[in-house]
């Protein structure tokens, strides 16, 4: 059958992305391979391990079982997105400060999975924050240093917002 | 690994969706809800239909909404929907503690009531869930839309009574008053589940007017435990009649074992969560009053 391509337009990032894409094509694929944007990855390809992680609309979802097609009209946000200003989110320094990653492959869903948990319960208990990042596998860290880096983010982002002179 | 090549439409009406469904017969066309059984099926080429006709632009099909001692939830609305939404906590809760014990978040987010019914895996909770509660799920044809009892939508593993060109498009759920608990041994949280059971009990005085119990994982669809909500009726529902009710739960299934579970680690967990969700259930019901 001939793959007819279809026109998709999304916001990435906050950035609007037009594009023509095959139907078939995952959204981990199309985020990676037409917009070059590597830092989603891909793990299992069945939803299981979470590596592929990204928001769409706010909501966690796995970008290796949505195809590109589902997410016209939407806004995706990937890890690319989480810095800004040239400084990292507070759960990137934190992962980096607590050891959060080691080998890193899962290091991308799982901040991206922890900016929605924290975005729905900012003030977490540590139990809370290993039922929720639950979703994603970690084969490297035992996912201690992953839970205390979420529980120190969240404390910084709870803090009064400096407000610049 | 990717999935093979197939022709693809986001329809925005379902008549739209029911005329692309019979049109393209020939094509094997699947329709497309959240795509978190589908899409892992056709990635693994399990599942290489022809067409997918992608139910996410149609109008109307999310939602939920109370009418009388009915709710009904549109067959797109999202799991994490009926997680959140306060209706369903108050007039569904068996269906709110089923889906939290459905995978994680992030397939939650993207999984929906009716492509989870429609997809009809034998080891999932909310064919479960909606058995006991004799759901009603709408289907639309060609021909226009009938009703058909949960009961007789499931018919075995992966098989429902929907016809190739319908589509499930609402899931009617009667209010239960009384006690409900939903239960599941799973090898790991948010694993499907080995065994889960639904239980539900309506209390008068100190007896047990009314229970449905419904079983995963004994046999190839989801089951109700018919004799064992006999037993429970008009007993005191000490531990005794409960302990009855799990012997009866079980009596005369053969469920097949797989790597996960024995048929005798099967039915033993049977008894025992059936034991466990009646309790639950009578508790709670005693809890309202």
């Amino acid at each position: 059958m001939a793959s007819q391509t279809r026109p998709i337009s999304l916001t990435v990032n906050g950035r609007p992305v037009t594009a023509d894409v095959e139907p078939r094509k995952l959204l981990v694929d199309f985020l990676r391979e037409d917009l070059g944007l590597v830092g989603a990855h891909i793990g299992c390809e069945q939803g299981v391990c979470g590596t592929c992680t990204v928001l769409l609309n706010g909501a966690s979802i796995r970008s290796c079982i949505t195809f590109a097609v589902q997410a016209d009209g939407a806004e995706v946000s990937t890890v690319e997105g989480l810095a800004g200003h040239g400084e990292l989110h507070p759960l990137q320094d934190e992962f980096s400060e607590k050891q959060g990653l080691q080998c890193g492959y899962c290091t991308p869903g799982m901040l991206m999975r922890a900016r929605e948990i924290l975005a729905q319960n900012p003030d977490p208990t540590l139990t809370q924050v290993r039922e929720a990042i639950a979703s994603n596998l970690c084969r490297c860290t035992g996912y201690q240093f992953i839970a205390e880096a979420v529980l120190a983010a969240a404390a910084r982002m709870r803090e009064p917002k400096e407000v610049a002179p | 690994m990717k999935p093979p090549p197939f022709a693809y439409a986001a329809p925005e009406t379902v008549t739209e969706a029911v005329r692309l469904l019979t049109e393209n017969a020939e094509s094997e066309p699947r329709v497309l809800a959240g795509g978190q059984s589908l899409i892992p099926l056709m990635n693994f080429r399990l599942a290489k239909p022809g067409y997918l006709i992608d139910l996410r632009k149609v109008a109307g099909l999310s939602g939920i909404r109370r009418e009388g001692d009915v709710l009904v939830v549109g067959a797109m609305t999202r799991l994490a929907e009926l997680e959140r939404s306060p209706e369903v906590a108050t007039a569904a809760p068996l269906v709110a503690e089923a889906v939290e014990l459905v995978a994680h978040t992030p397939i939650r987010n993207r999984g929906t009531i009716g492509g989870s019914l429609a997809h009809a895996d034998p080891a999932a909770e909310l064919p479960a869930a909606a058995l006991a509660l004799d759901a009603e799920l709408v289907a639309v044809g060609p021909a226009g839309s009938r009703t058909v009892p949960v009961a007789e939508f499931l018919q075995g593993p992966f098989t429902t009574a929907l016809r190739p060109d319908e589509i499930l498009t609402e899931i009617r759920l009667p209010v239960w008053h009384g006690g409900h608990a939903f239960v599941e041994y799973a090898r790991i949280h948010a694993n499907f589940a080995v065994v889960a059971v639904a239980a539900l009990v309506t209390l008068d005085g100190g007896q047990i007017r009314r229970a449905a119990i419904a079983l995963t994982g004994v046999a190839p669809t989801a089951i109700r435990a018919r004799a064992a909500e006999r037993v429970l009726a008009g007993a005191a529902g000490g531990a005794a009649a409960v302990a009855a009710a799990a012997d009866a739960a079980v009596e005369g299934l053969a469920p097949s074992g797989d790597l996960h579970a024995s048929p005798a680690t099967r039915l033993a967990l049977a008894r025992t969560y059936v034991r466990r969700a009646i309790q639950l259930a009578i508790s709670r019901a005693q809890n309202e009053r």
